[in-house]
């Protein structure tokens, strides 16, 4: 796949923030705070870090890609559908019966999915598995896993950081959306996981910090994090979540609440423009 | 608890009221904690979606936000019931009785200690968020485990009733409830034991065994089928765990044909359940519900549909039943058929 320049992945990122919006309103159901937070992530990884070929999602030496926040998948499907996945028109039917693109990730419905994810705190520890099994396979393929900042609560997510400094996972990426916010309130509040860079770095990691909503930055962390060898990498990327919508941003309630109309037509007036290309 | 006036003469009225059993839950423990001062509450992020935010609001002190970490709120909770505290824990039901199961066998029902698990957003009735999100195996994996009483309230004033009573049990409970909204079909003055079965009404033909929000979705296919000339009597099997084998056998013996109702796998279910207490009688038996199958997103009534959880899959099961009743020879079948 060609990778795209700043300029272009802001407007990839753009676009994803327009399908998460139209998609939770036309379901009436969905998460879109996390969705939104994540949105450069998806457009960096998607059309610029991941070496994949959307036409052939089973190449066996694609990069792979993790959502552990599960919730996001509509950031996730829409920058999947935009890279060539599936057909763009294929987002109408998120959410509802009988569809591929379940209210979180489901590999068996989508097979180009690399795990079934939704239950929090799992994705990491099947990217560890799966950084193992390409490791053994002698593939230079890397693993991404995307992963939210309440989500870092789950124990079972520092059962996987210890197993990744362990097994020396160089091959493994783990980018935390640090958006600050979980369902019911600040993390701070619910459950302080801070100081998140002296967590990792003490479970063996390397530590690398960016602006999430900045391409360059990121960008930046990614190429960084391709250099480290013999440890696993955690990119902790700083975020506000529901970006893009001003009235979305930094509000608890935008975590997994469908818009109105009124409210979807003022977001996407926000994001650009207010009619429906697809 | 709330709206409690006014739900009973709706139902007096015939015009049922729909409330969510999650909002029973919510309304209880806020009645609990003001009469008890053991009485603690723990949520895994999830205050608001479990209706536990009440309880939180009036008696912060009593409440403890243990972020998403179900597998050690289960085990905070046993070590405060451990110091005579009485806690109850919410969250969504795969994640109490799922993702937290060894901790709950183990810490909790294993040492017997005084908790009571909370499953909302049980059975499809979290429709959007798809399989991962919803709990269809629930019933089969708590009531295998000893010591641990499995109640599957019906409506909303059940649900009230329940989590009073299992709050005076000594032990582990564990209370499924929903995240929709259902009829309210009983009233303040129904009778409501841990461990009784209901009997709403005694059939001639065939006997209805259902819980939670089938209970309701029972009573409406046995007033259609009486249209027809069909009487099926409708049991509300609230207590999964210890069961009533003899409303059961009763209802075996006076009807001869049963149909279990269930908004769970039939595997390992309330339906097995029930065929526990059956095996050794020959009585014929079909069961509505998940046939071995994982949810998926969509609006709940349709899912209701699409997993067969309808009054008219009733209505076929009863139908069915009586035939193979009247048969007599009742050779072996296949479940799915
Ligand atoms: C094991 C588990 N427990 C609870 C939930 C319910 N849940 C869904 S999203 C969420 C909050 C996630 O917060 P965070 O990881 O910070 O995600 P973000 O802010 O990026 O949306 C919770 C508690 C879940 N999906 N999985
Ligand atoms: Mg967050």
């Amino acid at each position: 796949m060609r990778k795209l320049a700043i300029k272009e992945l802001e407007e990839k990122a753009k676009e994803i923030r327009k399908d998460v919006i139209r998609m939770v309103y036309e379901a009436q159901s969905g998460h879109i705070g996390g969705a939104l937070s994540s949105a450069e992530i998806f457009s960096s990884l998607f059309f610029n870090v991941l070496n994949h070929d959307p036409k052939r999602p089973d190449w066996n030496e694609r990069d792979r890609f993790v959502l552990s926040k599960g919730h996001a998948c509509a950031g996730l499907y829409s920058a999947m559908a935009r890279s060539g996945y599936f057909e763009v028109s294929e987002l109408n039917t998120f959410r509802k019966i009988d569809s591929r693109l379940q209210g979180h990730p489901s590999r068996a419905d989508l097979p180009m999915l690399e795990a079934s994810t939704g239950s929090l705190g799992q994705g990491l520890s099947i990217a560890v598995g799966i950084a193992l099994g390409l490791r053994l396979d002698s593939l230079k393929s890397r693993v991404y896993c995307l992963a939210g900042d309440g989500e870092l609560d789950e124990g079972q997510i520092w059962e996987a950081a210890m197993a990744a400094s362990h097994y020396k996972l160089d091959n493994l990426c783990a980018i935390i959306d640090v958006n600050g916010l979980q369902i019911d309130g600040w993390t701070k509040d619910i459950m302080n996981t801070q100081p998140l860079l002296d967590k990792f770095e003490s479970f063996g990691w390397h530590v690398l910090e960016a602006d999430g909503h900045n391409i360059k930055d990121i960008l930046r962390a990614f190429e960084d994090a391709k250099k480290i060898d013999d440890m696993p990498v955690a990119i902790l990327a700083q975020t506000v979540k529901g970006k893009g919508v001003s009235f979305m941003e930094n509000k608890a309630e935008w975590h997994g609440k469908p818009p109105t109309k009124e409210e979807m037509i003022r977001a996407l007036v926000e994001l650009g423009d207010g009619k429906d290309e697809r | 608890m709330k709206n409690k006036k006014e739900d009973d003469k709706k139902i007096e009225t015939g015009k049922v009221k729909e409330l969510a059993t999650r909002a029973a839950f919510g309304d209880a423990i806020i009645a609990l904690g003001k009469k008890d001062k053991r009485i603690v509450a723990l949520t895994a992020d999830l205050s608001e979606s479990t209706k536990v935010s009440g309880f939180a609001e009036e008696f912060p002190d009593r409440f403890f936000q243990i972020g998403i970490a179900e597998q050690n709120m289960m085990n905070i909770a046993a070590g405060l019931s451990a110091t005579g505290k009485i806690p109850f824990v919410a969250t969504f039901a795969i994640f109490s009785s799922g993702r937290a199961w060894e901790q709950m066998r183990t810490a909790v029902c294993y040492a017997n200690m005084n908790v009571k698990i909370i499953g909302s957003h049980s059975g499809l009735s979290n429709g959007g968020d798809g399989a991962s999100h919803q709990e269809l195996e629930d019933i089969a994996i708590t009531r295998v485990i000893p010591n641990l009483r499995v109640i599957v309230p019906c409506d909303y004033v059940e649900t009230v009733k329940a989590v009073i009573e299992a709050s005076k049990i000594e032990g582990p409970v564990y209370i499924r409830v929903s995240r929709d909204n259902s009829p309210v079909i009983t009233r303040e003055t129904t009778r409501f034991q841990i461990g009784d079965a209901e009997v709403f009404s005694i059939g001639k033909d065939a006997s209805i065994i259902a819980c939670g929000k089938m209970v309701a979705i029972a009573l409406d296919a046995a007033e259609e089928l009486k249209k027809e000339g069909v009487f099926a009597g409708v049991i509300n099997l609230h207590t999964i765990k210890p069961i009533d084998e003899k409303t059961i056998l009763n209802a075996a013996k006076e009807t001869g044909a049963i149909v279990t109702a269930e908004e769970h796998q039939v595997h390992g279910g309330m339906g097995s359940a029930v065929l526990e207490v059956l095996a050794g009688h020959p009585v014929p038996v079909e069961m509505v519900g998940v046939k071995d199958r994982f949810g998926q997103s969509g609006k709940v009534p349709e899912l209701m549909k699409e997993y067969g959880l309808t009054k008219e899959d009733i209505k076929k099961a009863v139908h069915e039943v009586m035939k193979r009743k009247n048969q007599k020879t009742d050779s072996l079948r296949n479940i799915y058929i």
